[in-house]
């Protein structure tokens, strides 16, 4: 039996996961779309990867990373809950040792970490806006009619990209709709669109960052041809992606799993155990706190949001 | 007339110093409003203009939470900045809303007017004495002296106390008995008693913990709610915490080191810059140099002066290679976002000291 580690990241948009082995290989990995519910989203996950996994293999050990990494923690019992910065740090490290800044883009948020020697110097994660991120570009191709796999070589056609005011993605959308009603080509359109995430992501996360290479950018976003095209323009620099590049954050707390493992080994049959969550207000004093109800099998094993401790 | 009743706004656990004070020099009730919820934010939130700074929101939420229990005597404070229009502005909007009350400006247009002040007492109470609300004073800024102190000792403890909680427990207790001091000597009896026992409950603290400083916006440094109880989850990772900002600073000690400050400083500032500007820059400073692991700065979103000095601790942090994390809190900030971020830093900084 040989020894793997399970990492599974859970995005806003999608859901991803890897299984490693102890030398920090892929032995397979699985990518598909979040749609809201990231706990059938996981068990959709698990089933893949359990189909695709030789029987030769073991897990022994599992973290979550990404925005649902908590409650999907929980669900799979996993041994290391990390933020999406380390992890993402940590499998970038591992590709590229030398790496100075990661560019990172994903559905929902945007974030650029700086190293120096393999540990992490400074980082900035987007704050309020969604102006910059996947989630935009996405909504965006759906307004075009562009299915979003097309959207980077369809940009890459333009030679002259339409100006599009990127300050904000409610701005960006009214600029965008007057440009197409003016009647430019849908391909320059596209290409000002990537041109904008770009600007705006240099002006938001990456502002007052010293951006050096060797630059690897991941995320979802990094697949896009577009965008890396107009990263390499602006910041006159090689960018590298990987071709596991939207998997960097799953191979990152996969291998954190590993560090962290404990005598643990795990299967991936959860696709029969129920797990709900239950969200209630409490009105027991003026906190009013939002406290969600986690159920394994109709039995409570968790609930948070209590400011008081009452549960 | 409905019986006179008085209310202030929340900030920490200074209500209890404030209460004391104002029971023993005038006669009216005093009335410690509903501690601050998400009901009052929202309250507040509502009625304040859009892009005003949260503190603004936090008071004015809690005024009307006071005036709905019958509070008909408000009393707001001032500062340096935009804090300084807050009276006039919440005023108008309290009168607008329909409440009968009597507003007390403690700081009006840069000063405090003592005359103009003594009469507004005056008029609350006919008995009011100036004699005795100095012997309160003078006891009242002993209180919030000894509150500072036992706070920083905790600050930096609480990361590692063996029994989670302890210290805060103990510290309850002494707040309770500073409530019913009786003069100077009780005060400092009880104060001393209880930081011996404080200082007894044991901590499990490493030779060499990583150590963080906070700085920022002085609202949103010293009270938790509106700062997402950043030190006690710091805390939780095992970091000695080190914080400035505390109301024995901002009305005793500010006025002289803000001099000192400019003074240390003087590479990277000239000018004051309004409210903790200068301060927060000149403690930058004296962090990077004295083997803090990392700077957290906190402010409310909009406030003026903190984004004036931001670019400046931005750049002597840089200077200094020493990590800084910048937060800016509103009414709706996700408390995950936060947590991510803070981590985030924890892992970095842990990283770099095993280097």
């Amino acid at each position: 039996m040989k020894d793997c580690y399970l990492g599974i990241d859970i995005g806003s948009i999608s859901t991803k996961g890897v299984i490693l082995d102890t030398e920090n290989n892929i032995v397979c990995s699985s990518y598909l779309w979040t749609e809201g519910n990231p706990i059938g989203a996981v068990k959709n996950l698990l089933d893949v990867l359990k189909k695709d996994l030789p029987e030769s293999y073991c897990i022994k050990g599992i973290g979550t990373t990404g925005s649902a990494r908590k409650l999907i923690g929980l669900m799979v019992d996993a041994n290391i809950v990390k933020n999406e910065i380390t992890a993402h740090a940590i499998g970038t490290l591992s590709r590229y040792p030398d790496t100075h800044t990661i560019l990172e883009i994903g559905g929902q948020d945007s974030k650029i970490i700086l190293l120096e020697n393999g540990i992490i110097t400074d980082y900035s994660m987007n704050t309020l806006c969604a102006a910059g991120t996947g989630s935009f570009l996405s909504s965006q191709a759906k307004r075009l009619g562009i299915p979003i796999e097309e959207f980077g070589t369809l940009a890459l056609k333009s030679k002259t990209p339409v100006k599009i005011a990127a300050r904000c993605t409610v701005f960006a959308e009214s600029d965008l709709i007057h440009k197409a009603q003016l009647g430019y080509e849908k391909k320059d359109i596209v290409a000002g669109l990537c041109k904008s995430i770009v600007l705006n992501y240099l002006n938001n996360v990456g502002k007052g960052k010293n951006i050096k290479g060797p630059i690897v950018f991941q995320g979802g976003v990094s697949k896009n041809r577009g965008v890396v095209k107009y990263f390499e323009e602006i910041l006159n620099e090689k960018i590298i992606v990987d071709e596991n590049s939207h998997l960097m954050g799953a191979i990152g707390i996969a291998i954190l799993a590993h560090n962290h493992k404990k005598d643990k080994s795990y299967t991936l049959n959860i696709k029969d155990i129920s797990f709900e969550t239950k969200g209630i207000e409490c009105n027991h004093c003026s906190n009013h706190c939002e406290l969600l109800k986690i159920y394994k099998d109709e039995k409570l094993i968790d609930s948070w949001g209590s400011k008081c401790g009452k549960y | 007339m409905n019986k006179k009743t008085i209310s202030f706004p929340h900030m920490g656990n200074y209500s209890i110093p404030v209460e004391y004070l104002l029971k023993h020099i005038v006669d009216a009730n005093i009335m410690v409003a509903p501690k601050i919820s998400n009901r009052t934010i929202e309250l507040g939130t509502k009625y304040s203009p859009e892009f005003v700074c949260t503190p603004f929101k936090y008071t004015l939420g809690t005024f009307i939470e006071a005036l709905d229990l019958k509070a008909n005597i408000l009393i707001q404070a001032g500062g340096g900045c935009r804090y300084g229009y807050y009276s006039e502005l919440q005023n108008q909007i309290l009168e607008d809303l329909g409440y009968e009350f009597t507003y007390i400006n403690l700081v009006s247009k840069g000063h405090t007017d003592l005359r103009k002040l003594y009469h507004e007492f005056k008029k609350i109470d006919p008995k009011f004495s100036i004699l005795k609300a100095l012997y309160y004073l003078l006891i009242t800024s002993k209180m919030i002296k000894y509150m500072d102190n036992v706070d920083d000792y905790i600050r930096q403890n609480i990361g590692f106390e063996r029994e989670k909680g302890a210290l805060q427990k103990e510290n309850k207790k002494m707040l309770k008995t500073f409530q019913n001091t009786k003069g100077l000597f009780s005060l400092y009896r009880n104060y001393k008693k209880y930081f011996k026992k404080i200082k007894k409950i044991p901590i499990d603290k490493p030779l060499n913990p990583l150590k963080i400083g906070i700085i920022g916006e002085l609202y949103t440094l010293m009270e938790p709610f509106a700062n997402y109880d950043l030190e006690l989850t710091l805390a939780r990772y095992g970091i000695e915490v080190k914080r400035y900002t505390n109301a024995h600073y901002l009305l005793f000690e500010k006025k002289r080191e803000v001099k000192k400050y400019l003074k240390y400083a003087k590479e990277y500032v000239k000018y004051r810059m309004g409210a903790d500007a200068v301060d927060n820059i000149g403690r930058t400073k004296y962090l990077c140099t004295h083997e803090y692991d990392g700077i957290i700065h906190i402010k409310s979103s909009f406030c003026t002066p903190e984004i004036g000095a931001m670019p400046i601790i931005n750049k002597i942090c840089n200077k200094y290679d020493v990590p800084v994390l910048f937060f800016s809190f509103d009414a709706n900030t996700s408390k995950v976002g936060i947590e991510t971020r803070l981590e985030a830093f924890y892992d970095m900084i842990e990283m770099r000291r095993k280097k």
